[in-house]
């Protein structure tokens, strides 16, 4: 049986179609807030302790496990702590969490106060990307009906506990997705990343204890308090359990969002949920995990869609973001457009980062053009290791996905661009 | 530079920095809301708005400006009426976003980064707007335009005046 026979219903995207889904009454009428009166009905440490038990592993990239981030920040004595949403959703090809907060803002708001309960936060912010500007008036409605019903603000709902919620709007930087330049921002500041050790987790926004959680990973929280993290630890892979919102997105006959268990096969969404290649084309190439990702090839279409095995065949599954490329596709040209992203989003603090990915875009725009000199290849691959393992943060390593991929996997069209002068695919990218 | 030394927010616009203020535990920290207002307030930020921006969170004004070139969503110039962030990242490319800036700049008679000469439409690229599942997607002020084709280009330019 498929993993996804196993669960029948959505959970982060099962009130999304509702009429009305924003509104706290219908979110009340559909088990909402019922994991919050849960928890307060728990003592902090064993609302983490169920968190624990459901293996919840952050949704925003790097898959880390969230009540142990949580428990750091308990752990430590200095307040007040801070618990920062982060809804920058910046990683290209990524559209999740707009999903979640467009329709079921609620969820969201739920699983910030039951994390800021948990590890003892008296403030939350969400930090919303600046492409979003109608989801801060959605977000803000949002949090002042929670507040009107006691869910928010001070003594929530006759406890002793007090949790404020505001919405931040960020400016246009992709950067400051990564939490400390997250943290420099929301402190009024040019995001740039900070060096870690100390961790947010004990010196993070304004010098405070701080945990930085994505939108995907809190809105799951009010769902493990109220169904049980045995049950949430049962959905997918024992490693890496519960569902993903696959963004998906390219040349597939059925792009959008899905919510599906972790651990469905690569095959499984593209050809049954995404209704296969456009056009009755062929796949060529799939980006498993936004811009950073190494591209995959349909080598790898039975490779199960959670963090282990992704890993495992030398990609990354990131945000969950499923860029598909059929058989027109030119991948010198896929490789450019994402390395101008990176030129573009590069802070400029350091120099291997800088420097090094305009390098690379020259050399791209050069060899797609059909200027490119033999030898071409092999400073491609100088470039990229020049910039790997020496940039102050994850962004210059983030820059070498697209390069390093479709090298690896497409070098042979790339030495034909050098044969040719020129683009062997005449129909090009985004001409089909 | 002239006249910068008396540039302030209006009466309005300082109480809604006074409630800003009350969401951080530092000035500061107001600096990128308050960057917002000032943009609407002088329609972009220039001399008067950094001014304005630096004499009411106490930050010099050297520093506002090196925090208005950081983040994108700042401009030195002013801008068309209505703003149109067409998407160019790859899942956009992949489903013909380059045909449809073409199709803009040629409707428009501007070019990227510019502003028509009746001041309607300023075009500006955007780097992965966040809808790549309905792809290819434009944003015109605060709404998102999904699954775009050029004719659905032209009858969306059709309600910005
Ligand atoms: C360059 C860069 C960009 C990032 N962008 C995002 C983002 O847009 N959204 C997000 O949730 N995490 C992003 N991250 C990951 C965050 O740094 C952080 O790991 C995450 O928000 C933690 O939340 P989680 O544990 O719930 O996953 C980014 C990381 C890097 C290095
Ligand atoms: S790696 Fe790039 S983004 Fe990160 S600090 Fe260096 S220049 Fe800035
Ligand atoms: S690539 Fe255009 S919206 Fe994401």
């Amino acid at each position: 049986m498929r993993i996804a026979d196993l669960i029948m219903e959505k959970i982060l995207l099962n009130r999304v179609h509702l009429e009305n889904s924003r509104s706290i009454e219908v979110y009340l009428a559909h088990e909402g807030y019922e994991g919050l009166k849960k928890a307060l009905a728990m003592t902090p440490k064993e609302v983490t302790e169920e968190v624990k038990k459901s293996n919840l592993r952050g949704r925003g990239g790097a898959g880390f496990p969230a009540a142990m981030k949580w428990g750091f920040a308990a752990a430590d004595p200095n307040t007040p702590k801070y618990l920062l949403c982060n809804a920058d959703e910046g990683e290209p090809g990524t559209c999740k969490d707009r999903q979640i907060m467009e329709g079921d803002p609620h969820e969201l708001i739920e699983g910030m106060i039951i994390a800021g309960y948990a590890f003892g936060a008296e403030f939350g912010y969400i930090y919303l990307r600046a492409e979003y500007p109608r989801l801060v008036g959605i977000l803000e409605t949002a949090i002042a009906e929670a507040g009107e019903k006691g869910f928010l603000g001070r003594g929530i709902l006759g406890s002793d506990f007090n949790f404020t919620i505001r919405v931040h709007r960020g400016a246009g930087a992709y950067i400051c997705g990564e939490e400390t330049a997250l943290i420099e921002s929301i402190e009024g500041k040019r995001g740039q990343s900070r060096i870690k050790p100390p961790f947010p987790v004990n010196v993070g926004v304004f010098g405070k204890p701080t945990v930085v959680n994505n939108v995907e990973t809190l809105s799951n929280v009010s769902h493990i308090l109220r169904k049980g993290g045995k049950w949430f630890a049962g959905i997918g892979p024992e490693k890496c359990p519960g569902t993903r919102i696959v963004s998906l997105s390219g040349h597939v006959e059925r792009p959008g969002y899905y919510e599906l268990p972790m651990g469905v096969t690569f095959r499984e969404v593209i050809y049954e949920h995404g209704g296969g290649i456009r056009d009755g084309k062929a796949l060529k190439a799939f980006i498993p995990g936004g811009a950073s990702a190494p591209c995959l090839t349909s080598q790898h279409l039975d490779v199960k869609m959670d963090y282990d095995s992704v890993a495992a065949a030398g990609s990354m599954l990131g945000s969950s973001a499923l860029m598909v490329m059929d058989e027109t596709t030119c991948m010198v040209k896929v490789a450019e457009r994402l390395t101008r992203f990176f030129v573009h989003e590069s802070c400029g603090k350091c120099t291997p980062c800088r420097e090094g990915t305009d390098w690379l875009l020259k050399l791209l725009q050069r060899i797609e053009g059909g200027q490119g000199k033999e030898g071409d290849l092999d400073l491609l691959g100088e470039i990229c290791d020049n910039i790997s393992g020496k940039t102050f943060c994850p962004l210059g390593e983030g820059a070498l996905g697209p390069v390093r991929g479709t090298l690896k996997y497409f070098e042979e069209e790339y030495r034909e661009h050098l044969r040719l002068k020129g683009c062997p695919l005449k129909a090009g990218i985004g001409n089909s | 530079m002239q006249g910068t030394m008396t540039a302030k927010f209006s009466e309005e616009m300082l109480k809604r920095i006074e409630e800003i203020l009350k969401r951080y535990a530092t000035k500061r920290a107001a600096v990128l809301p308050v960057l917002y207002l000032a943009q609407k307030e002088f329609g972009c930020i220039n001399d008067t708005a950094l001014a304005a921006v630096s004499r009411a969170l106490k930050i010099s004004r050297a520093d506002v400006y090196g925090l208005a070139t950081f983040y994108s969503m700042f401009h030195e110039e002013p801008l068309g009426r209505n703003v149109i962030f067409l998407c160019d990242n790859l899942a956009c490319t992949l489903l013909g976003a380059e045909s449809l800036r073409d199709h803009l700049e040629k409707k428009l008679d501007i070019r990227m980064g510019e502003t028509t000469a009746d001041g309607r439409f300023t075009l500006k690229n955007a780097e992965c707007l966040g809808a790549c599942g309905q792809a290819p997607v434009m944003l015109v002020n605060d709404d998102f335009y999904e699954g775009l084709t050029e004719a659905r280009i032209d009858e969306v330019l059709e309600k910005y005046k």
